[in-house]
């Protein structure tokens, strides 16, 4: 039985990572490896970088297709899509977040990992709305840049 | 009387124990309460008005003079009754009406939309099935369509009305229909129709430990409702027993209502459900527990914590791994039952499939059971999802619809492009329960022949 069968957490050895190159170009990375009956992140790619052989695989994502541009982190039923993008030693996470107060550019919110475990904060860069999910776009130290998957917003 | 304060609404029979509602959708009985002098009333789905009486009952309640209005009673006649309003419901309603048949909808709660309603996460599925889309905004639209047909007369939908049973009819099947008024008086109607489609929906399953029944301990579903229907917290701090899908996603949609979850606990050694709604919820920080359950739950009044176990391989407690949490709420979200009794009581041969939730009415590949005329569909027909019910309702609706003499190779064709796409969703393996259930309908329906 696999880790996050057990207690839902993720490792990265479950997720198809992007290489150095293509993170410094921003590509969304699917953290979705089981097989469910579902395909909207297939739709949402303008430049169908997103593929799935059937509505029951796992979706592939092509970085070099990909333009990062965030559109399946707003369509994802299962919120499990994130854009990373490293940059000057700087890593931006784009989310999506379904929680009230909704951030504005320039807050410094807390930033969880995968265990909801809270790593510092991060400054935040965009706020958009997709379809109708906010997603946030977060910058947090390179290290962090596969850590880091949520944020929490002090009321 | 939630938001009020008032948890408790009945005392049980026998050791006068504190009670308060469960399932919250008008399934169960534990929210009977006498309101304006009549018993027996379901609180949970009884609308509010100012001015009312609402009392604790006596234990077995004393039933007043019926108070029908209206007498003689009122006929109504359709091709196709459709039983729930929910997504097959609908579904079917609107399938049916499209395909020229008159029809009439006939479900207990005050709108339509069934648990579409309190949806607010986005469906899985594809473009078809509105993946990507809220189930709120699905019921939106169904409801749409569905009032677009009542226009031009081809759909008539009657909501807080309850099909109280079936009666033999020479051709044609015959139902009695209990509508509720504002003033919890009631209008009799004798329903007369060629087809029904039964798609009333499942129950929430109880468990069973000390406390099970103190006020504070509800179902997933009835969480929900407080919270997305109307608007009012269910406690300020919850365990919630079940890591299914129900389970993961009311417990996200607790933390959004700005609700403590202090944790999930799950017997089963694994998460049952899809691991980006476990992931969601860890995010978040909430530890999510397999291999454990919930011992008991104490408190006086209400609940003020329970003691959660580990549990072994095989299933069983684990001495000294008790652990007490101190909670308002514990949810339970330990799976569904179909709801049938409808079903065997129009005489629908029904079978024991563990997979489907317990006992179902054998049905064909158009949904038709084992009396002609009589179609199932959603959870009714076995324990499934929104996006299967809905092309469920979809096919028994276009049944019932060429039965009635709508016969063409197009309809037929759309009929077999519905099977293939509920193929296409039960293939994965998490459509391996589902999958397995209706292979054993199957098996059954063709022993009958």
């Amino acid at each position: 039985m696999k880790g996050y069968e057990k207690n839902g957490v993720l490792s990265l050895k479950d997720i198809r990572l992007p290489s150095k190159k293509q993170l410094e170009k921003g590509v969304a990375i699917l953290e979705c490896v089981q097989e469910i009956p579902c395909n909207p992140c297939v739709d949402s790619c303008p430049v169908n970088a997103i593929s799935m052989k059937n509505i029951n695989a796992v979706p592939v994502n092509d970085f070099d297709k990909c333009i990062g541009c965030g559109k399946c982190v707003g369509l994802c039923p299962g919120l499990a899509i994130f854009v990373v993008k490293i940059k000057d030693g700087k890593a931006s996470i784009t989310l999506p977040y379904e929680f009230l107060p909704v951030p504005v550019v320039g807050d410094n919110v807390e930033v969880l990992d995968r265990n909801g475990k809270k790593n510092g904060t991060g400054l935040v860069k965009r706020v958009v709305k997709i379809g109708k999910t906010m997603v946030i776009t977060v910058e947090v130290d390179e290290k962090f840049a596969m850590d880091i998957r949520n944020i929490r917003v002090k009321k | 009387m939630h938001a009020a304060g008032v948890k408790k609404l009945s005392t049980s029979l026998k050791y006068d124990s504190p009670r308060g509602f469960f399932c919250g959708i008008g399934k169960c009985s534990s929210c009977l309460m006498r309101v304006d002098g009549v018993p027996n009333v379901r609180t949970c789905i009884a609308p509010l008005r100012e001015g009312i009486y609402v009392d604790m009952q006596d234990k077995l309640a004393d039933l007043p003079d019926a108070r029908f209005v209206g007498e003689p009673k009122k006929k109504i006649e359709t091709d196709v009754l459709v039983v729930g309003a929910g997504p097959a419901g609908m579904c079917a309603a609107i399938e049916s009406a499209e395909h020229g048949a008159r029809v009439l909808v006939v479900d207990e709660n005050q709108c339509v939309g069934g648990q579409l309603i309190k949806q607010t996460h986005k469906f899985f599925g594809s473009k078809q099935e509105n993946a990507g889309t809220r189930g709120i905004m699905i019921a939106k639209e169904l409801e749409e369509k569905l009032r677009e047909l009542e226009k031009t007369g081809k759909v008539k939908v009657m909501t807080d009305s309850t099909v109280i049973g079936y009666y033999e009819g020479d051709k044609r099947h015959r139902f009695g229909v209990v509508e509720r008024r504002s003033d919890y008086s009631s209008v009799f109607y004798e329903v007369e129709c060629n087809s029904v489609i039964i798609a009333c929906g499942a129950m929430e399953n109880m468990l069973l430990f000390p406390g099970n029944d103190l006020p504070g301990v509800y179902g997933a579903g009835a969480v929900q409702t407080l919270m997305n229907v109307y608007g009012v917290k269910p406690g300020s701090k919850v365990v919630m027993v079940g890591a299914g899908n129900v389970g993961l996603i009311v417990s996200y949609q607790l933390l959004q209502a700005g609700i403590d979850v202090d944790r999930v606990v799950e017997a089963a050694p694994f998460i049952g459900g899809y691991n980006v709604h476990a992931a969601k919820l860890c995010r978040c920080g909430v530890p999510i527990q397999t291999s454990h359950s919930i011992k008991e739950v104490y408190g006086k009044d209400g609940v003020e914590g329970a003691i959660v176990v580990g549990l072994d391989a095989k299933w069983q407690p684990i001495p000294g791994s008790e652990e007490k949490v101190e909670c308002d709420t514990v949810c339970l979200a330990v799976g569904l039952t179909p709801a049938i009794r409808l079903l065997s009581q129009i005489g629908a041969e029904t079978e024991f499939i563990p997979e489907a939730g317990g006992y179902v009415a054998l049905h064909d590949d158009s949904m038709q059971t084992t009396v002609k005329g009589v179609y199932v569909a959603g959870d009714s027909s076995g324990i499934e999802e929104a996006s299967t019910a809905m092309i469920e309702g979809k096919m028994a609706g276009l049944s019932a619809a060429i039965s009635l003499g709508h016969k063409s190779k197009e309809n037929q064709n759309l009929l077999e492009q519905y099977r293939e796409e509920l193929e296409k969703l039960r293939a994965g393996p998490f459509g391996e329960k589902p999958r397995a259930a209706k292979t054993k309908i199957t098996s059954f329906m063709e022993k009958k022949r």
